[in-house]
């Protein structure tokens, strides 16, 4: 590392200084999206993979894609990609791409759990959903049929689906893998903002001085936007400031000035050291920015006893006795914990000591407001003492070295006049406290008046590539509807209703089936037909043994819709070859809500079609009576959801009406027109709106001859009317087809790039025309609160409105569920490498990326290896409470973990690291903690 | 069972080329066995292999090494293959050397063309000081240098961060991006092409050669100022003797020979 180090600060000093702010895009690069250059088409698309959204340019001959380049055009990237980005040309042509639907059946034809695959027709295909779905229905109502949704469907898969489960099955089993990703963050931003993401962009990168990456390896998971902050470092090298905060040292810690290795978990403390530091040093320093706090925010507390987001004790499967002994003995702390040593003094202003029991309630979102003085109190625990004690997580580091560390990275905090971006990913969002660190975060920027300013705020940056553009934005989340709208919310349900032209009352107003319910629903027998969108939900998903056994051996129907056969395509009964990227109009939005079109580029492969099609073919099989009509009480519904069949015919439709009259064949729908003098669609393939030369037999048995509308355009334009005009504004559809993004709230056209801030949003401009302010924080949930300390709420105080303003919030650091002890004496860390994408069915398949790491290796330190008679290279085991793996011994490269823990990447199907991991979630977003259990390593 | 199918392969593989070995010696495939010759000068040997021209003599074609190895890395020249007969190589692209810490493939080597000394420091046997080959760059071809985030070299590099380390510069193109290239330090790496193996260019861009082939080399009359360890050089510094075309000739008889100067 030291070398490297050098040789960063020769390059630097060799390096002259240009600005990156402003600097024009070169004329030439500005020209029109689709240029004609001898016999292949270049047009812009962007990346498949990462939440950095890169702008690309594919290349297509004779119908195929044939090279990919990066955009120079593009804002993000400016021409530049990563390796996975670099490989975009051949990640739709691997030799075992899915090109019919496959059913397992009998000799005879005939669906059988048991039966091998053989390929059927796409009519057979929605026969067998129509009857299994109809099967699911009878058996347990909407709550029955579950989807395994995505943040990599495009904006209009996502938003189809959601109209077909929300509008028309009236299920809200339906959650993305998206969960898995940035649930905490959401949760987050909700409850600090009062609405969903970031409020500043990239352009943060080149305006700070100090970049602090808080448990992400951005050098590996976002390296464009890693060369940027490199870039950045290289033009001040002296003043630029970079600070690497991990659970071991990897690539970002290359070229940062201060790296701290922290203790799993302990990030909670972190965050509360630093705000202890401002708070504590205040009276003498002046530290707080006291004119935005009380302008801007207010001060917050909620339980604590929220659990860890496991499976409860009165659970069906787990009275069934389906979880063994050894899993038991964790997941009973789902009910019940001891106050351990370490965290009984960061409870005790809550009420709690070491060697207490706490009984835990379950997740709440509930919170109130409290005094500065109180949350005051809940940092004094936070000292350097205590914190450097908890927080150290190399056990080889001197503490004193440590504590200097620590010492300094609240002093750059803290500094006057230097601007500070925190980052983060996984880290601190797939953590059963994930929801407290994020708000932990927004409480020092706070402070510091160093959040929503150019060059300063705390940043989440997103893992998938439309995890923001579609998941969040769209809502394909159990809880949500389009544009921060909640199902639980009758106001917000009418106003989906109005516009999805179906009744008052179709939606279901309860949500609460996010993805590990669903995984968990079907275990239970509550959901028995199950359909997996643009996921890999049994390869990435902890416990993953439980959720295989349940949908292999019990009585229940799983489709899977994906390009290749991974995992989940594999424990299916049915499988469904689907379009990929660019084999299809779709649309994308990145971390910093920039959204960004593209054409269909190409016909898919074989009679795969888009996810947008087999949406709309199957709602060609429900019709008003079949859906409309009262469903009894089930699982988390506690009451009947009415029927609303006569309001449905009030509304002109009759009984027999399809769901794809209503929701996606309407009049509105048809007045979209395909039109080829249209400059947006001239030359352009739109399978689903004309058909194509395939000549696809669809789902009624004749050939697919298209809807005869510019159905994408529809999708997209019905739901970004539900964004405009409250502070979400997409642009028109065709606008996008001329420039690369646009980050919303688009307004009049223009972009916006720090939210919040009335000199660049105009939304908060409006909000405080008449006060003045410097920002208004105006995200509407939860912006109204009663009062109480840190041990409660007085449920007598009045409810206080705090528009416009922000909370920060009062929270401990807890250990997580699950702790390395004398049995199973090893952290495991899951995660990715820059060469593979999630669960690897796209990179693995491409031979450069396959043979540059063709499989997962378990990163060891060299004295645990030793100890533990491991050899470099030989095969361990790896093995939890809930399952164990094979994997090689890698003490050496790119991951360098401190004794006691180990790091394994997930990519890998061979190396089935998910079987070992523990579904514990933060209580509050439902997010698993990949990053935390306990296992014992030993030779193989 | 797979193991098994696997590890019969390779011992059929082993006699093949240890026959192949032996008929050379005969002689009636001689003219081969020279060009050949020529050819191993682009070899990579195993670890702790001596100077390529003792190793011809000293290698006795025994193949022990070759089933030492638990990766299949190391290969028996076959007739065909172009390469002195029955020696061991590998191919990095295909199979790099894994680098194990305990170097199963030298202390079997019953002659010592495997020099078990040249891979031990203070009694132990230290991989990290192999020197199989250099790895080189193209810089014209590494999509590192055309400002691609790439660098699976370096992540590759089991010693990485000394071996190969990452080199950074401003893009002046784009204005807000960085090149991160990699660059490889000849005193550290080992040429055991896991970089040439990970390297996602159609035909590697980083890649092995024997280190004669790749490194130049400076002479021991001049050491750099500023550099205290450049001072190491001097222990194998010797008496310098220098002859030109102009010096060749003793003093006194270039003196006597005015060669028409008056």
């Amino acid at each position: 590392m030291s070398l490297s180090r050098r040789e960063f600060l020769k390059s630097s000093a060799a390096a002259s200084a240009a600005a990156a702010i402003g600097m024009s895009v070169p004329a030439e690069l500005e020209a029109a999206a689709a240029t004609a250059e001898g016999d292949w088409r270049w047009d812009k698309a962007a990346c498949r993979f990462c939440g950095t959204g890169c702008g690309i340019m594919m290349a297509t001959k004779n119908g195929k894609i044939v090279a990919v380049k990066g955009d120079p055009a593009a804002p993000v990237n400016r021409g530049l990609n990563c390796i996975k980005g670099y490989f975009n040309a051949k990640i739709m042509y691997g030799a075992d791409r899915l090109t019919q639907p496959l059913l397992r059946v009998d000799a005879n034809g005939n669906f059988d759990k048991q039966g091998k695959f053989a390929p059927v027709s796409w009519s057979r295909a929605f026969d067998e959903m129509e009857v299994h779905i109809k099967k699911a229905l009878k058996h347990a109502g909407p709550e029955s049929v579950g989807v395994f949704a995505s943040g990599q469907y495009t904006v209009m898969e996502g938003y189809a689906a959601q109209k077909m489960m929300k509008g028309g099955f009236r299920s809200n089993a339906f959650d993305p893998n998206a969960r898995h990703c940035m649930a905490s963050a959401v949760v987050g931003f909700y409850q600090t903002f009062g609405v969903d993401e970031p409020s500043g962009c990239y352009d943060d990168i080149e305006l700070t001085d100090t970049i602090v990456s808080w448990g992400s390896n951005m050098a590996e998971m976002h390296p464009i936007l890693w060369s940027r902050v490199t870039d950045r470092k290289l033009s001040d090298p002296d003043r630029v400031k970079v600070i690497s905060i991990q659970t071991y040292t990897h690539r970002t810690s290359d070229i940062a000035d201060i790296e701290i290795i922290f203790s799993p978990n302990t990030d909670l403390a972190l965050w509360n050291y630093i705000a202890r530091e401002i708070v504590y040093r205040d009276a003498a320093e002046g530290i707080i920015d006291w004119d935005f706090v009380k302008k801007h925010t207010i001060f917050t507390a909620g339980p604590v006893n929220i659990g860890y987001g496991m499976r409860k004790s009165d659970e069906k499967s787990i009275k069934e006795g389906k979880y063994t002994p050894l899993e038991m003995e964790i997941i009973s702390k789902e009910m019940k914990t001891t106050v351990s040593n370490k965290e009984g003094p960061a409870l005790e202003p809550f009420g709690y000591k070491a060697g207490d029991t706490m009984t835990h309630t379950g997740g709440t979102l509930g919170h109130w407001e409290i005094s500065f003085e109180d949350y005051k109190k809940s940092l004094e625990p936070y000292t350097l003492d205590y914190t450097a004690a908890i927080v150290k997580g190399d056990p080889d580091e001197n503490i004193e070295v440590f504590r200097e560390k620590l010492q300094a990275l609240a002093n750059l905090y803290i500094e006057k006049n230097r601007k500070v971006v925190s980052f983060w990913t996984m880290g601190m969002n797939q953590h059963t406290r994930g929801t407290w660190v994020n708000t932990l975060s927004y409480n020092v920027h706070f402070m510091l008046n160093k959040q929503a300013v150019p060059g300063s705020g705390a940043f989440s940056l997103t893992g998938q590539p439309s995890a923001c553009g579609t998941a969040r934005e769209v809502g394909t989340f159990t809880h949500r509807l389009p544009a921060d709208m909640m199902v639980a919310n009758p106001a917000h349900r009418k106003i989906a209703e109005n516009k999805w032209m179906v009744p008052e009352g179709t939606i279901n107003p309860v949500g609460v089936q996010h993805i590990m319910k669903i995984h968990r629903d079907i275990e239970d027998g509550l959901i028995k037909f199950a359909w997996v969108n643009v996921c890999n939900p049994y390869q990435d998903t902890a416990s993953a043994s439980h959720w295989i056994k349940a949908a292999r051996e019990m009585d229940n129907f799983i489709v899977t819709s994906d390009g290749y056969p991974g995992i989940s395509a594999k424990v299916s009964d049915l499988i469904l070859p689907s379009a990929m990227i660019y084999e299809k109009w779709g649309a994308y939005g990145n971390a910093e809500r920039r959204t960004q079109h593209w054409r269909q580029q190409v016909l898919p492969v074989g009679d795969a079609m888009s996810d947008t099609w087999q949406w709309v073919e199957l709602s060609k099989r429900f019709t008003v009576k079949e859906l409309w009509g009262e469903w009894a009480p089930s699982g988390p519904r506690k009451e009947a959801l009415p029927s609303v069949i006569e309001k449905a015919k009030a509304m002109g439709y009759n009984e027999n009406t399809t769901m794809f009259e209503i929701l996606f064949a309407n009049d509105i729908a048809k007045s979209y027109k395909l039109d080829q003098n249209d400059p947006i669609q001239k030359g352009y393939d739109n399978s689903e709106g004309y058909g194509d030369s395939r000549k696809v037999v669809g789902s009624d048995g004749k050939v697919f001859e298209g809807y005869g509308f510019f159905i994408q355009k529809y999708l997209f334009e019905e739901y970004a009317a539900f964004t405009r005009g409250h502070g979400h504004d997409l642009a028109p559809f065709d606008m996008y087809h001329k420039v690369r993004g646009l980050k919303w709230p688009v307004v009049d056209g223009k972009e916006t790039q720090w939210r919040f801030n009335a000199k660049y949003d105009p939304y908060a401009a409006k909000a405080t025309k008449e006060s003045g302010n410097s920002h208004a924080f105006y995200g509407t949930i939860a912006k109204a609160l009663k009062s109480g300390d840190l041990k409660g709420m007085d449920k007598n105080t009045e409810q206080k409105s705090l528009a416009n303003k922000a909370k920060i919030f009062a929270r401990p650091y807890m250990d997580p569920p699950e702790m390395p002890d004398t049995n199973y004496d090893t952290w495991l860390c899951t995660g990715r490498v820059l060469e593979h994408w999630h669960s690897g069915t796209m990179t693995m398949r491409v031979p450069e990326l396959y043979r540059a790491v063709p499989e997962a290796l378990c990163y060891m330190h060299p004295k645990d290896a030793e100890a533990k008679e491991l050899k470099q290279g030989a095969l361990c085991w790896v093995e939890s409470r809930r399952g164990k793996v094979k994997a090689r011994v890698e003490t050496r490269g790119r991951n360098r973990p401190p004794r006691g823990l180990v790091f394994v990447p997930w990519f890998d199907e061979k190396v089935f690291i998910n079987k070992v991991c523990l579904d514990a979630t933060c209580p509050m977003s439902g997010q698993t903690d990949y990053k935390k259990c306990a296992v014992k390593i030993y030779k193989a | 069972m797979n193991n098994k199918m696997h590890s019969d392969r390779r011992k059929f593989i082993l006699r093949m080329a240890r026959g192949a070995g032996i008929a050379a010696l005969g002689g009636f495939v001689w003219s081969a066995y020279v060009d050949e010759v020529t050819a191993s000068q682009l070899m990579l040997r195993p670890p702790g292999a001596i100077k390529e021209e003792d190793f011809l003599k000293t290698c006795i074609k025994c193949g022990l090494c070759v089933e030492a190895c638990p990766y299949d890395t190391l290969l028996l020249a076959k007739p065909g293959d172009h390469k002195p007969l029955g020696t061991p190589y590998f191919i990095p692209r295909d199979i790099p050397c894994y680098m194990c810490p305990d170097i199963p493939c030298v202390p079997v080597c019953p002659t010592g063309a495997l020099n078990e000394a040249s891979v031990t420091t203070n009694g132990k046997l230290d991989i990290n000081i192999a020197e199989m080959g250099l790895a080189v760059i193209d810089r014209e071809t590494c999509i590192a240098f055309w400002g691609i985030q790439c660098d699976a070299c370096y992540r590759a590099c089991p010693i990485l961060g000394q071996a190969i380390s990452v080199e950074y510069n401003k893009n002046e193109r784009t204005g807000k991006h960085a090149y991160l290239t990699p660059v490889v330090h000849a005193d550290a790496c080992t040429g055991c092409g896991l970089c040439e193996k990970a390297c996602v260019t159609e035909k590697a861009s980083i890649f092995v050669l024997p280190k004669e082939v790749a490194m130049g080399k400076a002479g021991n009359y001049y050491i750099k100022g500023w550099d205290k360890n450049d001072e190491k050089r001097l222990e194998d510094a010797t008496e310098i003797k220098t002859q030109t075309e102009i010096s060749k000739d003793k003093a006194v008889d270039s003196l006597n020979d005015a060669g028409g100067l008056y």
